[in-house]
């Protein structure tokens, strides 16, 4: 039985590893700062949920998975509204996003 | 195990740096450093893990929160120049 919680484990950590080291390289590779946010977004929900989902494995049921819990609550409620705030600021300042199909775009 | 994601958030830490450091407009920065603050959660987390004092967890609560607020305090910053409340007629975030 620890093995199979162990191997859980270890699994959702090194998914959740592949998906943040996937969204640091997108926002290194993407166009612009819209496109950006697609790579934030993959680290701030798969990544960082991933892993704190893989830790609570490793915590069992005790007061660590309880605060790991409350991390994972207030990232998936904070980074959504960071990156709200920003794509909005952003907008307001009068940055455009990249648009290939001029027509189709507005 | 945990040695494996402490490399891999590592790797993703200066890859936002780089960002940071690169990013053409004021946003890519701060896009940037928020994906920054993220990771540090996550590294203080498997930090405290990895050395068995789970007490760690508790700093990566409170990086959690500071980070999301230090975010938003430079969005206003950046848009109105002063950290007052906004006046009648600005467009608030």
């Amino acid at each position: 039985m620890d093995m199979l919680v162990d191997s859980i484990s270890w699994i959702c950590l090194v998914i959740g590893s592949l998906f943040a080291v996937t969204g640091g390289i997108g926002i290194i590779r993407l166009p612009d700062v819209y496109a950006r946010m697609h790579g934030a977004g993959i680290t701030d929900t798969m990544g960082a949920g991933l892993i704190l989902i893989g830790l609570m494995f490793q915590g069992g049921a005790s007061l660590v998975t309880a605060k790991l819990v409350m991390i994972l609550f207030f990232l998936l409620i904070t980074s959504p509204t960071a990156s709200h705030a920003l794509a909005r600021a952003a907008l307001h300042h009068g940055l455009e996003p990249l648009v290939t199909n001029k027509e189709a775009g507005s | 195990m945990f040695i494996t994601t402490m490399a891999a958030i590592i790797v993703t830490m200066a890859l936002a740096l780089l960002r940071a450091t690169l990013g053409p407009t004021v946003f890519d920065r701060i896009l940037a450093i928020n994906m920054f603050g993220t990771k540090t959660v996550l590294l203080i987390a498997v930090i405290g893990f990895m050395t068995r004092r789970p007490d760690f967890l508790d700093l990566a609560l409170l990086y959690a929160l500071m980070n999301f607020i230090g975010v938003v305090a430079v969005l206003r910053f950046s848009k109105y120049g002063h950290f007052a409340e906004p006046e009648a007629g600005e467009v608030t975030l």
